[in-house]
């Protein structure tokens, strides 16, 4: 085998651009091509729904790397560039103009796509979703003409990015209101008590909270968006529609190569797809957990970690990605950080002050800490962190109580781990 | 506008000339520097822009805020009276000539 045998990336995001970084940083020294479809270098995802949608700003202000850095990595970049087919046999990617790439060992990084909503008016224009750039200086237009003409943003969606939007909307003038189908908000990720306090924060900034709001149709006029109409009957006047109902992996030429792909390009926790001289990172992967189960995360974390993990198993090395995932979120003044997965747990406690907020949750499962989210709360975030990196947990009780020093478990086992050395 | 000396990890040190108000963590990305990683894309959340400033220039810059004093109680090498997040120090004049240095590890 030739060790400088080129290399493709498919996909110039985040865990793109961090493959093509550590396999330069491994050594590998042969052609290395990178492929975006979009215009732009790598750049950066989170403000597109935050900072960056209320304040505007350059593109170039969002670029992950300077200019510069590919040209001195030696990577070339490929933008407007869609792959339409990989061709495991002759290891070959086929492009949508008809040209065809030799790889020898091939990195995915596809990302996800934003769901559609399945109504009718689904494609009227003033329906957004937000994915890349050109998603967030449309809805960025959209909202300021909203604030200008006083008509309503409705926001499909009480995640993340539904939130976020409403959150830009409301800084920038706009009157909006948040549809969502389940009875809080970001019933997914967080327990009832996590959900609430973003209600109450979303209120007190003249958000107009919906829930069990099934959308059934959106409404148009001349082929612009007029309203959305909810399943009660109830119709919401609208200027334009953000649609934040979570992403799908985007695994369509994983798939359509016969690779093996269960919501998501599936791979092991070095990175490595069901064909050896493949490897995959970010969104568009499904991570099989010793466990067996499939975790399937969205996060600049997650694209870093298996875009590193990716590199190293292009260049025939296994670095394991096991950290325990982390995630952020900006709302009005409230900082939400996020560590671990809270999936099955069965108790929840916080730990400071509810009404500020300014607390965190703690996710037990039979009395093991799985995760915590913090509210204006760094260092339980920070400290949470390192306390599920090293498999520690303190008891529901500890974590309840705020005169208990998380540290003082790290502690713990440091001293153990020396005496244990000597 | 103010030059910069960054020290990577492995030794090599890299002077950048910073424009006014730009951050130190924007800056080192920008240039592709090892040891940053800057995975929050500046927004105090994440800790993996740490920095270690070199004497003198501690004292002459801005106290850090509240939430980066905090942040920085878990960075994930080892944390000294000189640690920073690179994300909240902006470039301006009085500081030409500042150096930092990048810990061996972010995350």
């Amino acid at each position: 085998m030739d060790p400088n045998a080129p290399i493709v990336i498919v996909g110039a995001g985040q865990a793109g651009l961090q493959m093509a970084e550590s396999l330069r940083h491994e050594g590998f020294a042969g052609s290395l091509t990178l492929c975006g479809e979009e215009p732009h270098a790598p750049y950066q995802r989170p403000p597109l729904s935050k900072k960056w949608l209320i304040e505007g700003g350059s593109t170039a202000s969002l670029a992950l790397k300077g200019p510069a850095v590919l040209e001195r990595l030696k990577v070339t970049l490929r933008t407007d560039t869609r792959v339409s087919a990989i061709d495991r046999q002759h290891r070959e990617v086929e492009l949508a103009d008809g040209t065809r790439l030799p790889y020898d060992r091939l990195g995915l990084a596809t990302g996800s796509l934003p769901r559609t909503l399945p109504v009718p008016g689904a494609s009227l224009t003033g329906v957004l979703s937000l994915r890349g750039i050109a998603d967030s200086l449309a809805i960025g237009a959209a909202v300021r003409r909203c604030a200008t003409e006083r008509r309503p943003v409705v926001v499909v969606g009480g995640g993340f990015i539904g939130l976020e939007v409403a959150a830009a909307a409301r800084k920038l003038g706009a009157e909006a209101t948040v549809l969502e189908g389940l009875p809080r908000l970001m019933s997914r990720v967080t327990a009832p008590v996590v959900s609430e306090s973003f209600a109450r924060l979303h209120r007190a900034h003249g958000v107009e909270l919906v829930f069990g709001a099934q959308v059934v149709e959106i409404v148009g006029h001349e082929g612009l968006v007029s309203a959305v109409r909810t399943r009660d009957g109830r119709e919401y006047p609208a200027g334009c529609v953000v649609v934040g109902i979570g992403v799908d992996p985007d695994d369509l030429l994983a798939r359509a190569a016969g690779l093996l792909c269960e919501r998501g390009v599936v791979v092991d926790d070095c990175s490595r797809t069901s064909d050896p001289s493949i490897a995959a990172a970010g969104d568009c992967t499904a991570r099989r957990a010793a466990d067996g189960e499939l975790v399937r995360l969205e996060s600049v974390q997650n694209a870093i970690e298996q875009g590193k993990s990716a590199a190293a198993a292009l260049m025939g090395q296994s670095r394991h990605f096991v950290a325990a995932p982390w995630f952020w979120s900006d709302q009005f003044d409230v900082k939400l950080q996020m560590v671990g997965l809270s999936r099955g747990y069965d108790q929840v406690v916080t730990r400071g002050d509810l009404d500020k907020p300014a607390y965190s949750a703690f996710y037990f499962r039979a009395a093991r800490l799985l995760a915590v989210d913090s509210l204006n709360r760094i260092p339980d975030h920070m400290q949470a962190k390192r306390l599920l990196d090293h498999g520690l947990s303190p008891t529901p009780e500890q974590a309840a109580d705020p005169r208990f020093e998380l540290t003082s478990l790290l502690k713990a086992r440091e001293a153990t781990s020396t005496a244990g050395g000597a | 506008m103010p030059k910069v000396t960054f020290i990577e990890p492995g030794g090599r040190a890299v002077t950048l000339e910073l424009k006014s108000g730009q951050t130190l963590m924007r800056a080192a990305m920008d240039a592709g520097l090892e040891g940053i990683e800057a995975q929050c894309g500046g927004n105090c959340s994440c800790a993996t822009c740490h920095c270690y400033v070199q004497a003198p220039w501690l004292d002459k810059l801005r106290a850090p805020s509240d939430d980066e004093r905090l942040m920085l109680l878990n960075v994930a090498a080892e944390r000294l009276p000189s640690s920073r997040l690179s994300c909240q120090l902006r470039a301006e004049a009085t500081l030409d000539g500042l150096t930092v240095q990048f810990p061996d590890r972010q995350s």
